[in-house]
Order: C-alpha cells, then sequence, then structure tokens
C-alpha cells in the first residue's frame, strides 16, 4: 500500500483502420477511490474499458497496475491481476445458477469434481455481502436485472478483485435499486477497492464520485475533484460547449384519444417475468406527453405493452377514439394509430444486422409501393432522407448496419420509424436510456415537437428529473396498479416517489410520517 | 436544439461503412472467386469442361437443386430449416404422375399422348405445386401453431411424406410419359434446356421478391428479429407459414421436372437432397441464424456443388474420393464466411 495509485494509465492511443479511436489518453485512480469515466457516446471510454479488460492492446502508451507496468494479458489473466469489468451488457449465463454464474469457469473442485458444498457457501456469503436476498441455486433467468447485475458484482468480488470497472451499471435500474447499488460501491470503497465508474447520469457522479476524468473525441479532456466542480461545468468538458436543456414548458392535453379501463392480467406471462397487471384504468389525450413513473417492476412496461396488443391481458377494456378495440397483436394497434418505441432498444427495437434502410421503413413499407407490389425505392429514399435530416441522424448513408451506429442515433431511427406511420398516440418506453446528453435533449425536443402537432405521446422513464421536465402529466404505478396522478407543474421526485413506493392504502397515513427522513 | 455534431463524428461512422462494406464485398464474393478458381482449374485439367455441352449439363444436373435452393433460401432467412423438400418432390411427381397414369390395376403401361386432349403434363404440373404448396403450408401451420422448431416439424414430415408416397405408387415407379410431359425434363427452350430455364426464372422471380417487395423486407425482418418485426406490426407466424408454403411449391415443381427427366416418378426420388439444396443455400452465404444472405449466393452456391460433382466426374476421379472432397470443400466454404465475419469482429 506504499503507492497511493493502483492504476496509472499513461499517454494510450488507439488506432483502427483511418480512425483514432484514442489519442493520448491518461487515467489515474488511486486506491479505494471511484473515479467517474465520463464522456458522450463515441467519446472513447469503451476503447479504453476493452484496453483495460485485455480484450484489446494500445498501440502506444503504457499502463501500470499495482505497481506493475501491464503487457500482453488475456483478459482471465488480467483478472487474476485484479482488474474485472461488470459490462452494460451482462455476461451471466441465463439458465446456470446464481452460484455457478459465480464461479464459472473457476469452480471449487474436489479432485476432479465439483465441489458443491464449498460453492453454495461461498455463493451465499458473497451474496450476503451485496444484500442479494436470492437462492444460490435459482436459475439467473428468474432474477431481475438489479439482481443479475449483482450476481456480475459478486463473481467480480469472488475474483478478489482491486480494481472493479463499472460500465453504465445504473443504466438499467430503477431509482431505488440505483441506491442499493450506490451502498453496495460505498462498502466496496470502504473494504479498499479502486472503481472506475462509467455513467451517463450526472448526479451519480456528485453522489458517490470522488475524482472523475472526462474523455471527449478520443482525446483526454481533463480530470477534477467532483467536490470541486458542479455538474455544468462537467457538461462543459463533456461536449466542450454548453448544453441547453429546454425548460419545462407544459400543456394540458385537450380531448381523450384512448382509455383504458381496468386492464387486468394475474396470470404470469409464458417465458417471461412480466409484472401482472390489477385493474389499471387511465386516460391519454391528444397533444399531452403523458408520463408514467415507477420504479423497474411497477408494471409500467407490461401496461403500455397491454396497450400495443404486445401483451394479452385477462380483463379490461381499451377504447380508441371513442369506441371499444380489441388489441389481440401490435398489427391492430398499428393500424388503429399506434406505434411503439419498446424498452430494449437491441433485443425489441432493432435489426441489428440489417440496414438503416430496413429498420426505418419496415412498418410503413404499404405506403411506399410503385404499383400493386414494389417498394419505389425513390419514395423510400425520400423518406429516410427526410428524417436523417428532421432528426439529425448522423450515418453516412441508408444502407449501413444499425448496429455500428451510436446509441443516441439508433434511437432516433425507431423515432423515424414509428413518426413515419403518423401515429396518433406514440408510446416511447426509456426514450433515452444509454443515449448521451446531446441526443437526448434531442429526443425530448422531438417528443415536445410531436405533443405540440397533436400527437399524444406516452413516455415510460425511470429517471424521475426526465418525467417531471419532459411530461405534461404523470401518473404512478407500482405492483400493477397505479397510485396517483398529478400534473407535471406540480411534481417534485420526493412527492413521485412516494407514491411509487408506498402501496395505496398506505399512502394518505404514511406521507407526513415520512417527510423527515426523506 | 442542441447542437452534438463533431467532425469526427463523421469520420468515424464513414469509416465503419468502409470496412463493412469491403468485408461484404469478401464475404459476398468470396464464394463467387472460388466458383471462378475451380472452374479455371477444372478447364486445365480438361479443355472438355469449357464445352457449352458440358456447362448445359452443369446446368441441367443442377436445376432441381437449383429450384429447391430458391424456396430453402426464404425458410433459411428465418433461421428456420426443411428436411422435407426431398421428400415432397418424391411425393408431388408419384401423385402427379398417378393421376396421368392411374396407380396399381388400373395402371396404363404405354403412354398416351391423346389423353387429358394431350395436356397431361399440364394436369400433373398442377398438382404437383398444389400438393407441394400444401404440404409445406401443413408443416409451416403445425410448426408456428404449435411452437415445434421447423427442424423437427419436417423431419417428421419427411418420414411421413415418403411414407405416403410408396403407398401411393404401391412400391414400384410410374414410368413412360408422352412427349409433352418429357419435354420439361429433356426439350430446349431456345437451345437452354428446360429445366435450366425453370431454374433461372425461380431464381430470378425469388430474387426480386427477396429484395424489391414488402414481402422480401418482411422475411428479413421475421428472420433478423423475429420479436422486433412483430412489435412493427407483422404477422410473423403468417410470415413463417408462407415460407415453409413456398418451399413445398417449388419442391413439387422439382419433383415434376426431375419424373420428366427420368420419365419416371420414384417413389425413393429426391432421396437426400435436403442436404444438397441446404449445403448450396449456406455455401452462398446466407446465415443458419436468419436475417442474412439471398437468392444470389445460393445460386452461386448451386453451381459450386455443380462444377465439383461434373469437375471431379471428368477428371475420373474415385466416386468415394469424390464424396470426401465435396464434403470437405463444404465445410471449407463456410469457414471462409465464418473467418470473414469473425475478422471484422476483432477490428
Amino acid at each position: 500500500m506504499s503507492d497511493p495509485l493502483l492504476l496509472k494509465v499513461s499517454n494510450v492511443g488507439k488506432r483502427f483502420p483511418g480512425v483514432v479511436a484514442l489519442d493520448n489518453v491518461s487515467l489515474s485512480v488511486t486506491r479505494g477511490e471511484v473515479h467517474a469515466l465520463l464522456g458522450e457516446n463515441g467519446a472513447g471510454k469503451s476503447t479504453l474499458l476493452k484496453i483495460l479488460a485485455g480484450a484489446q492492446y494500445q498501440d502506444s502508451g503504457t499502463i501500470e497496475f499495482d505497481g506493475k507496468p501491464l503487457g500482453h494479458e488475456l483478459p482471465h489473466e488480467r483478472q487474476q491481476l485484479g482488474i474485472v469489468t461488470v459490462y452494460q451488457e451482462f455476461t451471466v449465463i441465463p439458465n446456470l445458477s446464481v452460484a455457478e454464474n459465480i464461479f464459472i469457469g473457476r469452480e471449487p473442485r474436489r479432485g476432479t469434481f465439483l465441489s458443491w458444498p464449498t460453492m453454495l457457501r461461498e455463493a451465499k456469503k458473497v451474496a450476503e455481502k451485496l444484500d442479494l436476498r436470492v437462492e444460490p441455486l435459482t436459475p439467473v433467468y428468474a432474477l431481475s436485472v438489479a439482481e443479475q447485475q449483482m450476481v456480475e458484482i459478486a463473481r467480480a468480488l469472488t475474483m478478489n478483485a482491486k480494481l472493479i470497472i463499472l460500465d453504465e451499471p445504473t443504466a438499467a435500474l430503477s431509482d431505488r435499486e440505483v441506491q442499493k447499488l450506490h451502498q453496495i460501491v460505498r462498502d466496496l470503497k470502504a473494504q479498499g477497492i479502486s472503481i472506475i465508474y462509467v455513467t451517463h447520469r450526472l448526479g451519480e457522479v456528485k453522489q458517490i464520485c470522488d475524482r472523475f476524468t472526462v474523455l471527449r473525441d478520443g482525446k483526454y479532456a481533463g480530470e477534477a475533484e467532483v467536490a470541486n466542480t458542479n455538474i455544468d461545468q462537467i457538461v462543459r468538458m463533456m461536449v466542450g460547449r454548453n448544453v441547453e436543456f429546454m425548460p419545462g414548458e407544459h400543456h394540458e392535453g385537450a380531448e381523450v384519444i384512448a382509455r383504458l379501463d381496468g386492464i387486468t392480467r394475474l396470470k404470469r406471462l409464458p417465458g417471461s417475468q412480466a409484472v401482472p397487471l390489477r385493474g389499471m384504468s387511465l386516460e391519454i389525450r391528444k397533444g399531452e406527453i403523458l408520463g408514467l413513473a415507477g420504479l423497474v417492476g411497477a408494471g409500467r412496461t407490461e401496461l403500455v405493452r397491454a396497450l400495443f396488443g404486445a401483451d394479452l391481458f385477462e380483463r379490461g377494456k381499451i377504447y380508441f377514439e371513442g369506441h371499444e378495440v380489441t388489441m389481440n397483436s401490435p398489427n391492430e394497434a398499428i393500424k388503429l394509430g399506434m406505434a411503439l418505441v419498446p424498452e430494449d432498444r437491441k433485443q425489441q427495437g432493432l435489426f441489428l444486422r440489417h440496414s438503416i434502410r430496413l429498420n426505418m421503413t419496415l412498418p410503413s413499407l404499404a405506403k411506399l409501393l410503385v404499383g400493386r407490389f414494389f417498394i419505389d425505392r425513390r419514395k423510400e429514399n425520400a423518406l429516410i432522407d427526410n428524417f436523417r435530416k428532421a432528426l439529425r441522424i448522423r450515418m453516412a448513408h441508408q444502407e449501413i448496419v444499425v448496429g455500428t451506429l451510436s446509441g443516441g442515433n439508433q434511437q432516433k431511427v425507431i423515432l423515424a420509424r414509428c413518426m413515419a406511420l403518423k401515429p396518433k398516440v406514440l408510446i416511447v418506453d426509456e426514450p433515452t436510456r444509454g443515449i448521451d446528453i446531446g441526443a437526448k435533449a434531442e429526443v425530448h425536443q422531438l417528443l415536445r415537437e410531436l405533443a405540440r402537432n397533436g400527437t399524444a405521446v406516452v413516455v415510460v422513464s425511470s429517471e424521475l428529473p426526465e418525467v417531471i421536465s419532459l411530461c405534461d402529466r404523470i401518473i404512478t404505478v407500482k405492483e400493477g396498479r397505479i397510485t396517483g396522478e398529478m400534473p407535471a407543474l406540480e411534481a417534485t421526485e420526493e412527492k413521485l416517489m412516494k407514491l411509487m413506493v408506498l402501496a395505496p392504502g398506505e399512502q394518505h397515513v404514511h406521507v407526513e410520517a415520512t417527510r423527515s427522513p426523506t | 436544439m442542441a447542437q452534438t455534431t463533431t467532425p469526427t463524428d463523421k469520420v468515424v461512422e464513414s469509416e465503419k461503412k468502409q470496412t463493412f462494406e469491403w468485408i461484404a464485398f469478401l464475404q459476398k464474393f468470396g464464394v463467387f472467386l472460388f466458383l471462378i478458381l475451380l472452374i479455371i482449374f477444372f478447364a486445365t485439367q480438361n479443355p472438355r469442361f469449357l464445352s457449352i455441352r458440358n456447362l448445359f449439363n452443369i446446368l441441367t444436373d443442377v436445376s432441381i437443386y437449383g429450384i429447391m435452393g430458391v424456396g430453402m433460401t426464404l425458410v433459411i432467412l428465418t433461421a428456420g430449416v426443411d428436411l422435407s423438400v426431398g421428400a415432397i418432390l418424391a411425393l408431388c411427381a408419384m401423385c402427379g404422375a398417378a393421376a396421368i397414369k392411374g396407380t396399381g390395376a388400373t395402371r396404363s403401361e404405354t403412354p398416351d399422348p391423346h389423353k387429358f386432349g394431350g395436356f397431361s403434363w399440364l394436369i400433373a404440373l398442377l398438382i404437383c405445386v398444389a400438393l407441394g404448396t400444401l404440404a409445406g403450408f401443413i408443416q409451416g401451420k403445425v410448426s408456428t401453431k404449435f411452437r415445434i422448431p421447423p427442424f423437427i416439424v419436417t423431419l417428421g414430415g419427411m418420414t411421413v411424406w415418403r411414407g405416403a408416397t410408396l403407398l401411393i405408387g404401391a412400391g414400384s415407379p410410374i414410368s413412360g410419359f408422352d412427349d409433352g410431359y418429357n419435354w420439361w425434363g429433356s426439350g430446349s427452350l431456345l437451345g437452354v434446356p428446360v429445366p435450366v430455364v425453370v431454374f433461372l426464372f425461380a431464381a430470378v422471380v425469388g430474387y426480386i421478391a427477396l429484395r424489391y417487395t414488402p414481402y422480401g423486407r418482411h422475411v428479413y425482418a421475421a428472420g433478423g428479429n423475429p420479436e422486433a418485426a412483430r412489435l412493427n406490426g407483422l404477422r410473423v407466424d403468417r410470415i413463417l407459414t408462407s415460407v415453409y408454403a413456398i418451399m413445398g411449391l417449388l419442391a413439387g415443381l422439382a419433383g415434376f421436372i426431375q419424373s420428366a427427366r427420368l420419365s419416371s416418378a420414384e417413389a425413393t426420388a429426391g432421396l437426400g437432397f435436403e442436404l444438397t439444396v441446404i449445403a448450396s443455400v449456406v455455401i452462398g452465404g446466407t446465415s443458419l441464424m436468419g436475417g442474412i444472405g439471398g437468392i444470389a449466393g445460393t445460386v452461386v452456391g448451386t453451381l459450386l456443388i455443380g462444377v465439383l460433382l461434373n469437375g471431379l466426374v471428368i477428371m475420373n476421379v474415385n466416386p468415394y474420393y469424390q464424396q470426401i472432397i465435396i464434403g470437405g470443400i463444404i465445410v471449407l466454404a463456410v469457414g471462409f464466411d465464418t473467418y470473414a465475419k469473425s475478422h471484422r469482429g476483432r477490428q
């Protein structure tokens, strides 16, 4: 412990054919600190993380870890040295148990055979440390996203990690789960473990990080103590200019376009962890942005999926433009005039290996025909070009594979696809998850414009500040029930949080009591 | 609106594009280059190889595989597979032949060119096509309705259709058709053998449908990401069912052409064809994971198999060795494809 520096990255450069991904980047992490690594998408964070993990090697510059220079160790050798990365896309194996996942590749043995007792005991021990309340034999697919992440962190802990790299760990978590993760990060820090924390949420940086380093366009853009910096300064370092967030201008919706009445589904959906819906009713109005706030697992996504016909429900009615409608498939919903930007961009939204062309025009091909059978390429190109300009999608041309775009541009492709349908109701589940600040502001602006032109926009978001600044009206959801509703002008994070965590019967009694601790 | 364009954004994405297209070029034309090299090799070994007559021979030999390859491309694009095509081919040919010549005791031994007003071939053709479509449709429906993997459904289908063929043919082939029927197998149109014309026609229609119609896009989408396709309003089950129906139609058509070539419908016709057809599609670069590939690749893959078969025969290679060589080449071609892709990943 003589040297306070644990990791010292000096003047590292990395080129790919024709692109400089990292140019003279430096980063130093001291023992027991939480160090934020910040930057917009494409700033070079991922490349740096890959180099640290041993998945790629730098072309120039040096990396010292724990007093020794690093060479070309393989990823598992780096892990043995004590550098463990928890990726944004988890590497857990769904059909194996929690214990097996924690010890995968390093299973405790007795002779030739697995030692299950040791494995279970150790798994239990580390799970307790992380406040992960699941049986070690539970298969990982049965866990929530937050719990799966804990399994990843547990794996890192059993490797005796000295440096844990968390790549956007809170992107998929609800606020409460985020608080829990923050506590764990603090605990790890107290044990002397260093953390590199990659995030797009600057509020978190203020809350748990000690220092931060900013990358911009593959270059080192600066580092500082968190305590001496405010968020505006960090943003300026990240984007190299001032970003203006549109102040929330709030409108009241006009006539009701869709109404949900007592939507109920108590049975489990096959092969999914969908939360039951217990009689949810709400109205959606033209020209407003309606926000659905709730913790992950509250039933927000399930509700909008039911509205869109993506999942069936048992009881309840949906009225669209005054008429009762059956909603058996997304096909019917789209025909009625709805569109959905799904929660999981990569799994549910995009055709990752396909072109922007296929991704953007798929549901509206029927409007782009020449004759009866053929796609009119000229009309199609014109449509893509219009949206490319209107949404400022950065792409060289329409044949580019969508998977190679940045998160923000991918999200814009999906938005363009939905807008091309000219929907009356646009449902957006997590509009800005995993996209950078600049693109976030653009997406918000876009949704406001749509609402101004009369579209009813329904937003599901786990980020309360987003819900409050973007939406006109907010409905809170908890455990498949609607627990409250208020105009965004009256909403505060505290008020919403209370409605999101308290059972419907409890809220009146306990609001007073819980005020002081929060 | 916030401004986020930076000069490097553009550089990065256009660079990505260039790298990708270069690899895509290799992936697309790698097998094609391989085919050219193979042709050059065989031509140097035996000058007869490049004669027009021999080239037409090659094309005629692979036309049956090629016709079915068009359908199999659609099936594999949806991340499915159809193992029953050889059996459907035999069943359709047998039923078509039985309809015009009778079965069992009522079977006529000599062809009667005046039966059905000289249009007995048309009766057989329609039966082949209709029956093939129906068989494929049933398999598609069973697979989507009951969520049974197409591998299993068509594996079962393979046995069921083959058994039905044996039943109808009562164990013996139906042979000897009139000239109108035989023309479809051994005649020619403007100097080109009819089976080749049918193959090229099917390939062109398939190519255009996949590239220039909404249906084609839907097939790629349903194979690329079925859940995303559903959320975009596509009726994925219908698309999948239709793909197996089209496969069945083409297998029926291939059965008709095959029986016309041999002037005989046999219960053992098309035995093992499914593997050759799947191989030619996969050699042509269509991914077994679905979503990626196309008809042009399948045509090249089919020709590659044809050239190999023919070239090895012309070189008088021992038939046992031929099988070993062909198997090796298949693995090599697909291995090359995978290598090109993983190389992109490592960049």
